[in-house]
């Protein structure tokens, strides 16, 4: 697409909501949001580039190939589950630790981990369909 | 609110169902979405509507304070919605590469896999 | 964040015994598969590195399964909440000798197929990312085998769904395409009709854990519609089994993707259709099950039938073996129609032979086109002479089919029709004889026409010439053909371990234990 407009804005844009996305993953805990709704909105973000900038651009952005980027997550989110076998409590248990950061108590869980890898495997596979469809838009 | 439910699922099921009936792949395809929403309004009726409170425990309660909706059928018609979803683009794009190797979008002449008019076995050694 | 500093007293909620290790076995396997599934979907691109891991990971997917069959066998079923939660809250994976005997079968036939398509697959197909599905499909099946909770059989059933689609269409020839329409279609309208049941099944009991409805559905009163839900459930799952008059789609879709994909297809997919229904209508909802029995009898014997014809009637030798698939899962329904220990024990019995010997049928079927250049029957011949191995292979998987002795095919037939004529059932008897019959003859034309007869107008090759059998086909169908054999010549072991399974399953009585060990949860 040759719009100057959405070509300048789109970088702001897309940083905007992949950091509004990782907002929402966070607060997914103990508030509605989460990794499924998260990697949505980075996917809606990368579109936006890849409507802006061009395919090729999205993909070197993103460094790893889409499916790759979701057997990441896939892989993430197992281990996660399987953190439990060392504690002798079943899959997928939530598991809790609470570090101190500057006197400022950080829980961390296997949860989130789990959600993260979430995230990843929303993000890897429909940014693969999304760049496929775009490519196929260009041509 | 159930009666007017199960009315609506219905006339989506009697849709979907005319749809699929049909010979042509894209009118099959849109008989598959309106079918998908068919069942996830029927899962969402058969857990029961109560309240339109968001199963959400508020903040500083470990129980949720009253009544509220049933969270469960949310969470399966969440996952069937994914799925539905994922299933729908796999199909719509293997239509469309199905239409551009073919040439036709009508089932009846979709005969690649099973050609017409093949001759029988050999019967004799 | 004061929840997080106050936890509530949740332990009436939770798992508080530690969970030996041992109980991770019911886990293991599926969280495996997608483990081994997601590595391989990172090196999608590293050819060469697929290779590396698709051996060991079955090998090590059978190991597990193996070891969860002893464990089941030894002590009961074993249940494993995800999540720490109690049933019927938490997702249960509950393995009972059932499902542990499923998936162990499942996992012999992932590593040979994983073997054999070290050398069916060529490297672009590798690219598309054959491994990768291939261990997706077996987190699926796994996980329909050995959960606990009919929502997660319904997710499980769409995890290998997605993952066949990726291996129908790998490479994408005009032919795989049509065939993916109508398989595509077809599996997800079956798919959906469970997706109903499931959510009426909710509306009725409240409850999705298998136990806990199984519990239910015996004190139900008898205004809920429990024989509609029975019959859409049998629908659902006879769709994926492949079942008449749902059955088309299987002969339409099975010959188009490689030989090792149609052989991975036909030895697992339509065989988690008859578990789940198995499952569901023997264990969940036997009364009305019994009630619909006359109709599944029919729809056995039509099934039966349909395959067994179509098969006579086919040149090309995959579709032939479409057509038997089809006529297998008549079989086992008329285990199920049956019912009782015998009835059920010979569904399951017809069902884990089928896995392995269809599948074995397929690599056979690739390794005699691979040899005599065609999978047309009007075209092959000759293999007898310039490849006995393979001509012995295939003899003996004639006879399994066809459920002649000495092989896996004759122990669940005979259970079958012995439990048919005890039950006065003659005409189900007789068409079960005579599906297998037809079987033979058409088995027997295929090893006619390919392998006896001399490939007419070309002088004959001897052994050692002409083009070699792949090893790495050939040993994984010795080892599955050697499997049939050993059950059939030895069926004790197989025959008490079955006859517990169907007896479990009818009485469910040790499996409510396992997910409700204390009584049922308030």
């Amino acid at each position: 697409m040759k719009s100057l407009i959405l070509r300048t804005t789109a970088p702001l844009l897309v940083a905007l909501m992949l950091m509004f996305s990782i907002f929402v993953l966070l607060r997914g805990h103990n508030e509605p949001g989460g990794g499924f709704i998260g990697g949505l909105i980075a996917v809606a973000a990368l579109a936006i580039y890849g409507i802006a900038g061009g395919v090729e651009t999205v993909r070197r952005a993103i460094v790893f190939h889409p499916l790759a980027i979701a057997g990441a997550g896939l892989l993430l989110s197992t281990l996660a589950g399987m953190i439990s076998i060392l504690l002798h409590v079943p899959f997928m248990t939530g598991l809790w630790v609470t570090p101190s950061v500057l006197g400022q108590p950080v829980p961390l869980s296997s949860v989130m981990l789990f959600d993260t890898g979430v995230y990843l495997v929303v993000v890897g596979a429909l940014t693969g369909v999304v760049l496929a469809l775009e490519e196929r838009g260009e041509d | 609110m159930e009666p007017i439910f199960a009315v609506l699922v219905g006339l989506f099921f009697a849709a979907a169902v005319y749809l699929l009936l049909s010979k042509f792949i894209i009118r099959v395809l849109l008989g598959v979405a309106i079918l998908g929403n068919a069942v996830n309004l029927a899962i969402f009726a058969s857990g029961r509507i109560l309240r339109d409170v968001p199963p959400v425990i508020g903040a500083g309660l470990d129980v949720s304070a009253g009544p509220t909706a049933n969270p469960l059928p949310q969470a399966l018609i969440l996952t069937a919605i994914v799925i539905s979803f994922s299933f729908f683009s796999f199909l719509l794009v293997l239509s469309w590469r199905a239409y551009r190797v073919m040439g036709t979008d009508n089932t009846d002449e979709m005969r690649v896999a099973e050609p017409e008019g093949e001759a029988p076995p050999p019967l004799r050694y | 964040m004061a929840t997080f500093s106050a936890p509530a007293d949740l332990s009436a909620a939770l798992v508080m015994t530690p969970t030996p290790l041992v109980d991770w076995l019911v886990i293991l396997p599926v969280a495996w598969c997608i483990l081994t599934g997601a590595v391989l979907m990172m090196l999608r691109h590293r050819v060469r590195a697929h290779a590396v891991l698709a051996v060991p990971a079955p090998v090590l997917l059978v190991a597990l399964n193996a070891a969860l069959l002893a464990h089941v066998a030894v002590s009961g079923p074993v249940t494993m909440v995800v999540g720490r939660w109690l049933p019927p809250f938490g997702i249960a994976f509950t393995v009972d000798l059932t499902g542990a005997l499923f998936a162990l079968t499942a996992g012999i036939v992932a590593l040979a197929g994983s073997v054999a398509a070290l050398d069916d697959i060529d490297d672009s197909r590798r690219r598309y990312g054959f491994y990768p599905f291939l261990m997706l499909l077996m987190a699926g099946v796994n996980g329909a085998f050995l959960t606990g909770d009919i929502f997660n059989l319904y997710v499980w059933f769409e995890v290998l769904l997605i993952s066949s689609f990726g291996l129908l269409v790998l490479g994408s020839e005009r032919g795989q395409i049509d065939g993916a329409v109508k398989y595509g279609f077809l599996n997800l309208i079956a798919t959906t009709l469970f997706l109903i049941a499931t959510g009426l099944l909710y509306g009725v009991f409240g409850t999705l854990n298998m136990a806990d409805i199984a519990l239910k559905a015996e004190a139900a009163p008898d205004r809920i519609p429990l024989m509609t839900l029975t019959a859409l459930f049998a629908l659902a799952f006879g769709m994926k089994a492949a079942a008449f008059p749902v059955n088309f789609w299987l002969p339409a879709s099975y010959h188009t993707p490689r030989i090792v994909v149609s052989a991975l297809f036909a030895g697992l997919l339509t065989k988690v259709g008859i578990y789940a229904l198995i499952r569901v209508g023997v264990m969940l909802l036997p009364m009305s099950l019994d009630r619909l029995s006359p109709m599944l009898s029919l729809v056995a014997v039509l099934t039966m039938l349909t395959g067994a014809f179509g098969a006579l009637a086919q040149t090309d030798i995959r579709r032939l073996l479409g057509f038997l698939v089809v006529s297998g899962i008549g079989a086992m329904l008329a285990g199920i129609a049956l019912g009782g220990p015998d009835g059920i024990g010979g569904a399951i019995f017809y069902a884990l032979h089928s896995i392995v010997v269809m599948t074995a049928l397929y690599l056979a079927a690739g390794l005699a086109a691979r040899c005599g250049g065609s999978f047309s029957l009007a075209a092959l011949g000759g293999l007898y002479r310039s490849h006995p191995g393979l001509s012995a292979l295939s003899l003996m998987l004639v006879f399994s089919v066809s459920g002649l002795p000495p092989f896996s095919g004759f122990w669940p037939k005979v259970m079958l029709v012995k439990t048919a004529i005890d039950g006065g059932v003659w005409w189900l008897a007789a068409s079960l004889l005579l599906a297998g019959f037809l079987t033979l003859i058409a088995t027997a034309r295929i090893f006619l026409l390919a392998y006896w007869r001399p490939l007419p107008g070309v002088a004959a090759v001897a052994a050692g010439e002409g083009p070699g059998c792949p090893v790495a086909v050939f040993w994984p169908l010795v080892a599955l053909t050697a499997l049939s054999l050993c059950v059939g010549l030895f069926p004790e072991p197989m025959l008490g371990l079955i006859r517990t399974a169907a007896a479990s399953l009818i009485d469910p009585a040790a499996y409510i234990r396992s997910v409700f060990p204390q009584g049922l949860a308030p």
